[in-house]
């Protein structure tokens, strides 16, 4: 077997499309209603630098009505191909994106994407974060979907406090590390202790 | 050979209503539009919850389904049926034992837990629409978080009834943000809805709006300090299970006007009869 370029784009994706997006979906969902509950997302073995968990998202959530914006170091042409064939997401700039995928350094300056509207403040950016560190670690989380307090290891603490202060508009996240993932929408209170 | 795709919406539906739960859920009472499908039961059925326990759905799932507290009514067993067929998931009556419950008009009475999912069918979802009918309007008193139209509104029902006469569909508003209509459920389900364990879906098909509350999340009832919000109820005890502290639906039972109450929570009221409870009429009825 060789496992060309083109082999590499047409696999990786789900064996049975409907279930695994069907489970695929209840643990990001779980995961954004519960922010600092850590959730295993299988199935999706997508080209590196890209996380199986990332590319279960990308398979559950994208298709050809959602642009995608690709940080440097995740915009490899073997990623791009893989993304095309089993989402067909286009690729956009990082201001006109619905999804967005790369490390927290590459998303600088995270300013750029979207945050809504005052009318729609549903029409805002998702930020798909990969990270090396995934734990229940660092930052306090209060808020909606936490019974007391929750805590994750997050990039930083300061975008995220502006991203929550500007509530009900800001952009959603989603960390990816491996197969896990971690949510932490708009509407989360994030304190560095 | 199923002859359906699962849970039997496409892929891209169900990838778009998706979407939509996800925003939902990150502004908590904020009402998402979607691109509604037609479903093979007409508007005002369910279309709205429906969708969005179809894109919830896994094949490993416990599928509950109530309409005004009963399982066995014919739009909760219609329901039920669908998703039988087109999922071809596992389904129960009992609160406890499922793990996504579709309602219509109702909280069950027994507390939900943290893995599970209510599914709210419905009709109108803006708060605000019958106080101001254009769409444009309410979408910028949402923005402004312009709210004093509803505690008017509310007022108006002091000065003329002396209290708050609003019984069900009563106004929230979730996380010290947006108003939300909690759909019709009576207000003496209002209380439910705050720091509830379970997450909660609101689907409206007609209006193409999904909405939700997260689990752990404060949903508090408009009131006044001097008119305070009060859940209430038939003042009976239930005919069948003696329970005092469930919500009754009044049922008439003939000509000369004589009647009962029973609890609405069908799960409720068979599973405290089981255990031995009676009521003042449970001899009758059986």
């Amino acid at each position: 077997m060789t496992n060309s370029a083109p082999d590499r784009a047409l696999s990786g994706g789900f064996s049975d499309m409907p279930v695994e997006a069907a489970q695929g979906f209840r643990s990001v969902l779980d995961a954004l209603s519960r922010p600092g509950s850590i959730v295993r997302l299988n199935g999706a073995t997508p080209p590196a630098p890209m996380s199986p968990a990332a590319g279960a998202v990308a398979l559950v959530l994208l298709d050809n009505t959602t642009p995608l914006y690709l940080a440097p170091g995740h915009d490899t042409p073997a990623l791009c191909a893989w993304i095309a064939f089993h989402t067909g997401a286009p690729l956009v700039s990082a201001e006109t994106a619905m999804f967005a995928l790369g490390t927290w350094p590459a998303l600088q300056p995270v300013s750029r994407f979207a945050i809504g509207t005052a009318d729609y403040p549903d029409r805002a950016a998702t930020l798909i974060v990969e990270t090396d560190r995934l734990d229940s670690s660092g930052g306090r989380l209060h808020g909606p979907g936490i019974e007391t307090s929750a805590r994750l290891s997050l990039p930083e603490i300061a975008a995220f406090r502006a991203n929550h202060a500007r509530f009900p508009l800001g952009f959603d996240t989603l960390f990816t590390c491996g197969d896990r993932l971690a949510g932490l929408p708009r509407s989360t209170q994030v304190e560095s202790d | 050979m199923n002859d359906y795709n699962f849970a039997y919406l496409d892929e891209g539906t169900k990838r778009m209503i998706r979407r939509a739960i996800l925003k939902a859920v990150a502004v908590p009472g904020y009402q998402v539009p979607f691109a509604s499908r037609e479903m093979p039961m007409p508007y005002g059925w369910g279309t709205g919850g429906v969708q969005v326990t179809a894109a919830c759905l896994r094949p490993d799932d416990r599928l509950k389904v109530i309409d005004q507290g009963a399982d066995d009514t014919t739009n909760a067993v219609s329901i039920r049926k669908f998703f039988q067929r087109t999922a071809r998931v596992a389904t129960t009556e009992r609160t406890g034992d499922a793990t996504i419950i579709q309602t219509r008009h109702r909280i069950p009475e027994a507390p939900l837990s943290e893995g599970q999912i209510l599914v709210y069918q419905v009709p109108i979802p803006e708060p605000l629409r019958f106080l101001e009918p254009r769409e444009t309007e309410t979408r910028r008193m949402h923005a402004l978080q312009e709210y004093g139209l509803m505690h008017l509104k509310l007022y108006e029902d002091i000065a003329r009834h002396g209290e708050i006469a609003t019984s069900y569909a009563y106004p929230v508003q979730v996380s010290g943000r947006y108003v939300m209509d909690p759909s019709p459920i009576p207000k003496f389900d209002n209380p439910k809805l705050s720091n509830c364990p379970a997450l909660q879906l609101f689907g409206a098909g007609r209006e193409q709006r999904i909405y939700a509350v997260p689990p752990y999340t404060q949903v508090i009832s408009l009131d006044f300090e001097d008119h305070p919000f009060v859940a209430t109820k038939a003042p009976h005890a239930c005919d069948l299970c003696g329970d005092d502290g469930s919500y009754l639906d009044e049922v008439i039972t003939d000509d000369a006007g004589r009647r009962m109450f029973i609890c609405s929570d069908t799960d409720h009221c068979n599973s405290r009869r089981a255990a031995g409870h009676v009521g003042a009429l449970t001899g009758d009825a059986a």
